[in-house]
């Protein structure tokens, strides 16, 4: 077998990883344009194609492996990450990508996806959040918001949502990033960072659905609206925002709280630093709070840390008993225990 | 003074106590110095689902029983010639199995008021006369055990936790086996005073039987005469295990079991875990449904999957083996069966799952089903299971039972090269590659695996389009697919063996019986038959589908009886598949058959006068 970047792949394209299938999204649907990122992102990693594995659930997002020239496995509601365990699990050499949606992962599903994250299974889970049930034609998910009028509650839903992001750090997840359909340099940076990095890779996508949930995510993907309600994510640099960059984010009695550079003497010294390697999950837990309208959405990579993977956990074990027991002979195997001769003669 | 011999053919032991009482213990280690002295035997451990109920309580009785003999035999034996009784609830629990005049020990220490009380004993059965049919040695077990167990520091519960020891010790003496065995596992097992302790009161128990005046004999089982070859006990369990690690030798390719704790199925997900060094993955994964998807995703990258689990867990893996079904990729779904509906009587016995395993999922959803009939059976039929899995690249149900898995025997190696060849491939060529292209001959699909330049494809949940897999919204399509999918699972019958009559091949009645019941209806069909009846039994190993004689030797007898742990649900099979009229014996009590409930089943139908619609209706072929 050969390790994910063991061997050194024919020089591949974009064009490589497109199926002879016809996409079948609406149109005007967000999946398109991360579609195109996944498939521009792929070539780069110095991977052969027959390496990867796309797995996916049920719903629009799941469509994605048809779509995408790897071997790929549309499998049943939520059940993905199980699946796509097993296949780490049983070929460390893969590289596994599991492509999901917020009902999928989070409803029906939730359960899969905090197991996997706890573990560090090496795979690549990118969340496609419209915050809508879309195949199922429109019905509210858990990530939609509390009141919101769908086919399913014609008086508003009484159902609080959840923060994706707040969940997969709650799991222990080694890296954990938001990103936006329709920014697809944002997308494309955090698609390659999930693509390098060893372990549960959770990628939280907000997605617009131009069917059923149109404009959900309008103040971060308006052009007029965007440079004040996000923060774009840097490793190393202070939380800034907002058109003239002249805002931020510091901390005050424990509550994150914005701020104007220049007024009352704040300086970029006052604000939160960000820093993706913290080991302990508690700063980036605090980044996720930070919701609309009330605060700027942060954008980026939230968590990236090291640890070693369940794949990896799994192959040591099983050299450790190789190497302490000797390779298994079947022979001892069914002679093992108790064991007792009967003589020919006493036939 | 030297005691007296009697020899005996087979013996009956129930070791019967508190669940705390270690008579689980006590049981595994009589039955292993038992196998090693060359008996043939056979063990039905009964234990509560509580791990610790109430001490004294009915509830919490926990029984061990052995048979063992000179003779070849298939059951743990219909009623014990012996029962040892810890305490009062352990004797209200069981006495009612004790043979007439049989041996009942009793540990007259744990009759006290509070422990009849638990027992709901109105008066002490020591004293009423109400035990005046059997042969009652009253034994103060817990302070003999206290007197014996000198010079340690341990508290007073801790030595009397040896007592079963003490009860073994004397069941040894009386019953002529050696301590050696015992000895050295306790040793193995404890440490320091704990040990020490234990091996003094094994000594103890077994020298009170040869000096104390109360027994005036003891009795010894010569050895079976076995076919020659290396033995070992083992329990349905083990050899399910076992057969599963030998599956993955013989086919060359590591396996991948995934698993959610339950019980009577857990001591699989154990065993196989201590197996690493043979390359064996296990996942205890997040829940019945994770563990089905594991072993599928294993399988989706060209490895041997299998899960495991019991009925409850079997309906939470439906729609994973429906996608496997779709896939149609291997894999292999262990059901240990148990008592049901629902949670049912999760520590005992019962065989009704067959229709869950069958039918138990949406749409037209065929896949095999094999069941091992014996606890050394399991064995082969795990290799068996692997084998028509990836031979027909297909999920294979693999149906024990709560009896097979923790009822054990001795049980004859096999060399490894009497064990089948498990041949796979995996294509390589992207020229001739489809997906659902399939063998002509077995109808399986190709096995492309991940890795293989050239050959990347996807498949999923969705309705294929025969040969290339794409998905396909098609009507006719769609039927087409449906008709191969259920015509690959029937030509696996092309690969099986015929089903062996047990007796004279054509006759008035056939006993037709399937799983752990094997050895029940083989004792009752062969005491029948010396008694000059014309009676014979098939046993299936093989359930979707069915051996391709299987029709035939049905049409050779005037009357079919099928004893069975349900109501009747491979009865059911055969009247929908054949339109023949067969008769049913069921039991559902969460306990195995007595030899006698089928003899006195087989009696029955004997007498039944009305032949002719017996043999009425019946078709010319089997359906596969």
């Amino acid at each position: 077998m050969v390790g994910e970047t063991a061997r050194v792949a024919p020089a591949l394209t974009r064009q490589d990883f497109v199926s002879d299938q016809d996409v079948r999204w609406c149109p005007g649907c967000g999946d398109y344009a991360i579609l195109a990122q996944v498939q521009k992102v792929l070539p780069e990693l110095g991977i052969p194609r027959e390496n990867f594995v796309f797995v996916s659930g049920i719903g629009c997002a799941s469509r994605l492996p048809y779509y995408v020239n790897t071997y790929g496995f549309h499998t049943i509601h939520g059940r993905a990450p199980a699946i796509a365990t097993g296949i780490k699990s049983y070929r460390p050499d893969l590289q596994v990508w599991v492509i999901t949606g917020d009902g999928d992962a989070l409803s029906i599903g939730g359960n899969h996806l905090i197991h996997s994250l706890r573990r560090n299974v090496d795979m690549k889970i990118l969340l496609f959040n419209n915050r809508i049930y879309g195949l199922t034609t429109g019905q509210y998910s858990p990530t939609s918001e509390f009141g919101k009028k769908t086919k399913s509650t014609p008086f508003g839903s009484i159902d609080y949502p959840l923060n994706p992001i707040s969940l997969a750090l709650g799991a222990e997840a080694t890296f954990v990033a938001r990103t936006i359909d329709s920014d697809t340099q944002s997308l494309s940076s955090v698609l390659r960072s999930a693509a390098h990095h060893k372990g549960s890779a959770f990628v939280e996508i907000f997605q617009n659905c131009v069917i059923f949930n149109d404009d959900a995510f309008k103040e971060v993907t308006d052009r007029q609206l965007r440079s004040d309600n996000m923060i774009q994510l840097e490793h190393g640099k202070p939380l800034i925002f907002g058109k003239n960059r002249d805002k931020g984010i510091r901390v005050k009695d424990w509550k994150p709280e914005i701020v104007t550079l220049g007024q009352n003497g704040i300086t970029e010294a006052d604000l939160v630093v960000h820093d993706e390697h913290s080991a302990d999950p508690t700063y980036a837990f605090f980044l996720s709070r930070l919701e609309s309208p009330e605060f700027p959405v942060p954008l980026g990579v939230f968590r990236s840390v090291e640890k070693e993977t369940q794949d990896q956990l799994l192959e040591h074990q099983i050299k450790a008993a190789q190497e302490k027991m000797g390779i298994g002979k079947l022979e001892a195997l069914l002679g093992s225990g108790d064991t007792w001769f009967i003589k020919g003669d006493t036939k | 003074m030297k005691k007296q011999v009697e020899e005996k053919q087979d013996v009956v032991i129930r070791f019967a106590g508190d669940s705390g009482d270690g008579m689980q213990l006590t049981g595994m280690q009589f039955t292993t110095t038992t196998a090693t002295m060359g008996n043939d035997l056979s063990t039905f451990p009964d234990y509560p689902a509580e791990i610790r109920a109430p001490a004294g309580s009915l509830a919490g009785v926990s029984g061990f029983q052995i048979n063992f003999s000179t003779r070849d035999i298939r059951t743990p034996g219909d009623a014990p010639n012996v029962l040892v009784a810890m305490n009062p609830a352990a004797l209200k629990a069981n006495i009612k199995d004790l043979e007439e005049g049989g041996m009942l020990i009793v540990n007259i220490d744990a009759f006290t008021d509070g422990n009849l009380k638990k027992a709901s004993y109105a008066a002490n059965p020591l004293n009423d006369g109400s035990l005046n049919r059997y042969e009652v040695y009253h034994l103060p077990i817990t302070t003999l055990n206290t007197n014996s167990v000198q010079g340690t520091s341990l508290s007073k519960k801790e030595i009397d936790r040896c007592k079963n020891f003490y009860a073994l010790g004397l069941m040894f003496w009386l019953y002529e086996r050696p301590l050696e065995i015992t000895t050295q596992w306790i040793h193995k097992k404890f440490k320091g005073e704990i040990a020490a302790a234990n091996e003094m009161a094994l000594k103890a128990g077994y020298h009170y039987g040869e000096t104390a005046e109360l027994f005036k004999k003891h009795y010894r089982v010569p050895s079976a005469k076995l076919a020659p070859g290396k033995y070992r006990n083992i329990t349905g369990n083990e050899a399910t295990a076992i057969g599963f690690v030998a599956a993955s030798q013989l086919c060359g390719k590591p396996l991948l079991y995934a698993s959610y704790p339950i019980t009577p199925a857990s001591d699989i997900l154990h065993e196989l875990s201590r197996h690493k060094n043979f390359g064996v993955k296990t996942l205890q994964m997040e829940d019945e449904i994770a563990a089905a998807g594991a072993a599928l995703g294993a399988s989706f990258s060209g490895g041997l999957g299998l899960t495991g689990t019991s009925g409850p867990g079997l309906a939470l893996k439906a729609e994973t083996i429906g996608l496997a079904i779709m896939a149609e990729l291997p894999m292999v779904i262990i059901d240990v069966q148990r008592g049901g509906p629902s949670t049912g009587l999760p520590t005992k016995t019962e065989q009704a799952d067959l229709l869950q395993a069958m039918y138990g999922r949406n749409s037209e959803s065929p896949l095999a089903i094999v069941a091992p009939s014996t606890p050394s059976d399991c064995f082969a039929m795990a290799i068996e299971a692997c084998r028509i899995a990836l031979e027909y690249m297909t999920p294979v149900i693999y149906l024990s039972d709560g009896y097979l898995a923790n009822g054990s025997e001795p049980w004859l190696l096999p060399t490894i090269d009497s064990l089948p060849k498990i041949k796979i491939s995996h294509p390589t060529d992207a020229a001739t590659f489809k997906p659902y292209l399939r063998d002509e001959k077995t109808l399986a699909r190709p096995w492309a695996i991940p890795g293989t330049p050239g050959l990347e494809h996807r498949i999923g949940g969705l309705e294929k389009e025969n040969i290339t897999g794409n998905v396909s919204y098609d009507p006719k399509n769609h039927e087409l697919m449906i008709h191969l999918r259920a015509e690959k699972i029937a030509r696996i019958a092309q690969s099986i063996p015929d089903a062996k009559v047990f007796g004279k091949e054509e006759g008035e009645l056939l006993v037709l019986g399937w799983g752990g019941t094997y050895g029940a209806i083989t004792s009752a069909v062969e005491e029948m038959q010396k008694r000059g009846h014309s009676v014979s039994s098939l046993h299936l190993r093989y359930l979707n589908p069915f051996p391709r004689n299987l029709l035939k030797v049905l049409n050779s007898f005037e009357k079919i009886l099928i004893p069975e742990l349900n109501l009747g649900q491979l009865a059911f099979l055969l009247r929908g598949l054949y339109s023949i009229p067969v008769k049913s014996l069921t039991k559902v009590q969460g306990q195995p058959f007595k030899v006698k409930e089928i003899i006195n089943g087989i009696e029955e139908i004997l007498k039944t006068r009305k032949v002719e619609t017996w043999s009425e209706k019946r078709l010319a072929s089997p359906q596969h």
